[in-house]
């Protein structure tokens, strides 16, 4: 049995690094959940958050894979226990008057927003941990959805430490 | 949050090293000039400490050619194709232990690069090898001869990189060969746009390179260390498992004090052949799908495996799970990734193996004091039982024509192991050329063994002879493997590069006639090449020598074959190709048949050792 692990890595922020973390997953055979990247607090530093799909022992393989990768400076997993783990979601769906009360309350349920109103139809943008939004899109399932679009989960860990700051010393000495 | 995979600090961190290496330090670096990004490569290169480089020109490269004709220090060699520069470059790496170098233009020069790169990249070559790309202002048009080639070669590189800007060069060739060549060697490409190459800019050489993400290697624990000293000093059936990383690590001497302190058995893979010289009393040959009995038998009889820069390949595993089922594994590798990526290790060394050796040996010293020296009679009483059974051998073949064995054997033995190299194609000959020839030092034998590329050995030969011009340089080849890469005779007969080329002509592609023979009730789909007895011989070899300007000879009978060798040998001054004409049905053994246990070991075809009488 495989299940979900969440791994940030930290890498140099130099063109195609993105193409070589993802490159490497699905070269060895690993399955992406998810995958978001974006800047850090040091814009040396870019952050890629990757959820996997994997058992313990190739989990390790890909890591020690992925910290082959020169431009690959830290891997860190993150616990879902001791992380904040988020995703966004953005999604259509139609309704007239008469149904819209039904999708304003679901919307109030799950703390979600309305981010665009038409005659016939609502977005929806809603942000949590990957089950709030399953959670959320199985309300919203007997409606009407035109349009489906989620980010990749972001996570950061709980508490004072960060996993940045070594690895700034190393771009930096 | 766990820390768990946080790279580890190493003491040989890239940061902290002051200048990448080799340097030649009669080259001034010329940090500070302003210059074309051609003359920055150029420079780069000799800064590099590149003496021999390997290419071909043509349009998006074609600016750094102009400055090579001027170098003193860089000699560049015209191969006729680009794969035969990139194989030349491995070639020259592997026979001297230099990071090798190759050059060649954008579109389908970089694409024939490919092959090499793989195979540099699947036997742990240290390789740079340079690529034009089209102006930096034509990338993602699909320009004339636009290829993505850092794209193409990211999954067979150690790392790659795309140069668009003139200043980048010197830094990024600095960062190439410093990549290549430390921690697990590899190949790295650096794909220049010609752009960059035409426009100028300050040269700078780095004085240190600094790659926050790049580790080349760990101090191996001492910890660890001492437990595998613990175990080689109390196991009772242990086995040392030799790999390619012990050569590239340059750790024989360091071997060669482990094997006589521990008394045990030892294996040397098909990358590490010579690591331990084949005359000592404790090698038992190479393991494996075609490795010797008592070697794969004693890895599955073994109560301790210590693998030594070896990768538990599937040729040399067999069935996974069955493999060396009795054994607590330790595994020394430069490379934590490959450290339980197929097995399931007991002792992990990560770290470099020359220095790992030279704490284990003082470690082992101190265990045999408190354990005394381990009682290994018993266990060498059956491995000298296997070995007397079932040396390695083979029987005359029915139609009475020569046996490749026998013409492999011999050009061992007539030739001083001290000062030749054997560097074989892929297939039936490389098989024989591993197990018939014995190697007594390391660097003499050259093959493709992880990517298993046919044509391999011509054009590594090549590099080989370049980087060792004093040594004697005998590719083995087959015939299949000869009519991919042969061109390269051309090149070596041009330079005055004299290598020997051997072709153990069987008239077939033998090592895929022999699996239809075994596994496909011998219908031979597509494997006869016509090149031997009783055929059209198409291409004749000894004409197709002579007209790439080598001597060409032909050795027919085993009654010929020492007088060929030793005229081949008289030759010094142009490359000679022997057509050593051989019997087709001669079978390579023994053999585990692919995706079977080892222990399913066939010594000849239909027969298998009898275990149960040794461990009756």
């Amino acid at each position: 049995m495989s299940s979900k692990h969440t791994l940030s890595v930290l890498v140099e922020n130099k063109p195609g690094v993105l193409a070589r973390v993802a490159g490497l997953f699905s070269r060895r055979a690993f399955n992406i959940h998810s995958l978001a990247v974006g800047p850090t607090e040091h814009p040396e530093i870019s952050r890629i958050t990757v959820v996997v799909d994997v058992d313990e022992l190739p989990l390790e393989q890909v890591t020690k894979q992925l910290n082959k990768l020169v431009h690959v400076l830290k891997i860190v997993e993150l616990d879902a226990a001791k992380s904040v783990q988020r995703e966004m979601l953005l999604v259509k769906v139609r309704c007239d008057a008469r149904q819209r009360a039904e999708v304003l309350q679901i919307v109030d349920l799950f703390r979600a927003h309305v981010v665009d109103v038409a005659p016939d139809s609502l977005v929806i943008e809603a942000i949590g941990n990957p089950d709030k939004i399953e959670a959320l899109l199985a309300a919203l399932a007997p409606h009407d959805l035109r349009e489906i679009v989620q980010s990749g989960t972001v996570a950061i860990g709980r508490g004072a430490r960060s996993i940045t700051e070594r690895a700034l010393d190393r771009v930096i000495a | 949050m766990t820390q768990a995979q946080a790279k580890p600090q190493a003491p040989h961190r890239a940061s902290a090293t002051t200048s990448p290496r080799p340097v030649d330090p009669q080259a001034v670096t010329g940090s500070g000039e302003t210059m074309t990004g051609a003359q920055a490569l150029i420079r780069s290169l000799e800064l590099a400490g590149v003496t021999d480089i390997f290419g071909i020109p043509g349009g998006a490269i074609l600016p750094a050619y102009d400055p090579l004709m001027d170098s003193s220090r860089l000699r560049h060699i015209l191969t006729r194709h680009e794969q035969g520069a990139g194989h030349a470059a491995q070639g020259y790496a592997h026979a001297t232990g230099r990071t090798g170098a190759c050059i060649v233009t954008s579109g389908p020069g970089a694409t024939n690069l490919v092959t090499p790169i793989a195979d540099a990249n699947m036997d742990s070559i240290p390789m740079v090898a340079i690529t034009g790309q089209v102006a930096a202002s034509h990338i993602g048009t699909d320009a004339f001869q636009e290829a993505d080639i850092v794209g193409i070669t990211a999954p067979i590189t150690k790392h790659n990189m795309l140069i668009k800007d003139p200043a980048d060069i010197g830094p990024a060739i600095a960062q190439a060969f410093y990549i290549a060549s430390h921690g697990r060697p590899g190949p790295v490409l650096v794909d220049i746009a010609k752009s960059a190459l035409q426009s100028s800019a300050t040269f700078a050489w780095p004085e240190r390179i600094e790659l926050p993400g790049f580790n080349s290697g760990a101090k191996p624990h001492a910890k660890t260390v001492q437990e595998a000293a613990r175990l080689l000093a109390t196991s009772r059936r242990p086995v040392l498992y030799v790999g390619g990383g012990v050569i590239r690590s340059r750790a024989s001497e360091g071997l060669r004090q482990l094997v006589d302190l521990s008394g045990a058995p030892v294996v040397t893979t098909l990358m590490a052949r010579g690591a331990l010289p084949d005359s000592h009393p404790q090698h038992l040959g190479m393991p494996g799908m075609h490795g010797t009995v008592p070697a794969v038998a004693a890895l599955q009889k073994a109560d301790l495996v210590v693998s030594l820069g070896a990768r538990f390949d599937d040729r040399v595993t067999g069935k996974l799970d069955s493999f060396a089922k009795h054994a607590t594994v330790v595994h020394v590798d430069i490379d934590p990734a490959e450290i339980g990526k197929n097995r399931a290790v007991d002792v992990p060394i990560v770290g470099d193996l020359k220095e790992v050796l030279s704490e284990l040996v003082p470690a082992l010293v101190e265990e045999q004091r408190k354990h005394g020296k381990p009682d290994l009679e018993a266990w060498w009483m059956q491995v000298n039982d296997w070995r007397a059974t079932y040396p390695l051998g083979y029987t005359a073949t029915h139609d009475g024509l020569s046996s490749p064995q026998h013409v492999i054997q011999r050009l061992g033995e007539l030739n001083d192991p001290q000062s030749t190299i054997f560097v074989s194609g892929v297939g039936q000959h490389q098989m024989w050329a591993s197990q018939y020839i014995k190697y007594e030092r390391p660097n003499a034998w050259i093959n493709s063994g992880g990517l298993g590329t046919m044509g391999f050995s011509v054009p590594a030969a090549m590099g080989a002879k370049v980087g060792m011009p004093d040594q004697t340089v005998w590719a083995i080849d087959g015939d299949g493997c000869f009519q991919m890469t042969n061109q390269e005779l051309v090149t070596c007969a041009l330079n005055g590069i004299p290598i020997k080329v051997g072709v153990i002509n069987n008239s077939s592609l033998g090592m895929v006639r022999q699996w239809q023979t075994l596994f496909y009730e011998g219908r031979y789909s597509n494997t006869d090449l016509h090149t031997g007895h009783g055929t059209r011989r198409v291409p004749d070899f000894v004409k197709l020598a002579e007209a790439m300007g080598c001597v060409g000879l032909r050795c027919e009978t085993d009654a010929d074959v020492d007088a060929t060798i030793k005229r081949a040998n008289e030759i010094d001054d142009q490359p000679v190709v022997v057509d050593f004409t051989v019997s087709k049905d001669a079978m390579v053994w023994p053999m585990v048949n692919a995706g079977v246990s080892n222990d399913e070991i066939q010594y000849a075809r239909g027969v298998a050792p009898e275990w149960d009488r040794e461990e009756a």
